[in-house]
């Protein structure tokens, strides 16, 4: 099929692959993604602070802004005590912000469309949560599967039940961002593949494929808040994860 | 039937769950809007709970997509 909405989401080897201990290691298209990604962060992070003027210009602006959001954000949700976990946050949303970004342009690859990469950040941001409480806390910190204030009939099934949603965490943080990625940018290619297979009809098609055109701009926009709103839901909820860990009593 | 057949339409009623998350997510920010303009002052504010109340609901309508996935391509 030419239309293939799936096809964008390929993976396919630039070098390797190279056998070792039995494995299958290749560099990438999402590798290289990556690679830019953190490129683009850093430059651009770069580039906006090397001014440092007291007016600041439209560059230094942005990166200002960038900067304060996510400290505003941990600052809020975590106090005092989060500033240790700002630079862990700040990396996560920059990293999610620019991989959905960069994913918008043609034929570039969404390194955020894949269940791997999402689900390894989510994993790893409960796993935190589960160290630092530990850490913090000791045992005291698993107070926080058993809520003050319940009867002791239903307690046991309200701590059960806090425990699934606990460990489903990872599972929704990480599937959020991926099924959010992967079916805006499938809706997106079908609704491309529309404007095209109207357009081979003749005439008539070529008018009524405006408006698949204009759908699929409009998706596009969508697309761009979808994205960064994203990135901003990915960090927060690392952010009121991570307040668990750091005060238990709520 | 067959069971390939079966499949697909598992696949396609679990998309009905988008519906669940639709809902969910259309009654947090019908009740943020509401109670925002009852107190432009406080919205601000609540912004970001009403960003997290939605993706959170958001993400049990994403669990819907992970079962038509898992049907169409789980051998």
């Amino acid at each position: 099929m030419v239309n293939d909405p799936i096809h964008q989401f390929r993976i396919h080897n630039i070098f390797g692959p190279w056998n070792i201990f039995g494995y299958d290691i290749a560099f990438t298209n999402s590798n290289l993604f990556m690679g830019i990604i953190v490129l683009v962060i850093t430059a651009f992070l770069l580039l906006s602070a090397s001014k440092k003027s007291l007016v600041p210009g439209r560059l230094q602006s942005v990166g200002e802004m960038w900067y304060g959001m996510v400290h505003n954000m941990v600052d809020n949700v975590l106090g005092e005590e989060g500033a240790a976990f700002f630079p862990l946050v700040f990396s996560l949303f920059s990293f999610v912000l620019v991989a959905n970004m960069l994913g918008m342009f043609p034929y570039f690859f969404t390194v955020t469309s894949h269940v791997i990469v999402t689900a390894s950040l989510a994993l790893f941001v409960v796993g935190l949560v589960v160290v630092v409480g530990l850490w913090k806390h000791g045992l005291g910190w698993f107070k926080l599967f058993v809520p003050s204030g319940v009867p002791i009939v239903i307690l046991p099934f309200i701590s059960l039940i806090e425990v699934i949603s606990f460990l489903s965490r990872p599972i929704s943080l990480g599937l959020r961002l991926f099924g959010n990625m992967l079916a805006g940018h499938i809706v997106l290619k079908v609704f491309a593949g529309f404007v095209v297979s109207l357009v081979a009809l003749g005439l008539g098609g070529i008018i009524g494929s405006l408006a698949p055109l204009f759908m699929a701009v409009a998706l596009t926009a969508l697309e761009f808040l979808v994205a960064f709103l994203q990135a901003f839901v990915f960090a927060i909820l690392t952010c009121v994860y991570l307040n668990d860990a750091l005060h238990t009593h709520h | 039937m067959d069971a390939n057949a079966a499949k697909l339409i598992g696949a396609g009623i679990a998309c009905l769950g988008m519906g669940g998350a639709g809902i969910g997510v259309g009654h947090i920010f019908g009740n943020y809007l509401a109670g925002a303009l009852r107190n432009p002052a406080a919205a601000g504010a609540q912004f970001t709970n009403a960003l997290i109340g939605a993706a959170l609901a958001e993400g049990l309508g994403i669990f819907s997509l992970v079962v038509a996935l898992l049907l169409l391509f789980v051998k």
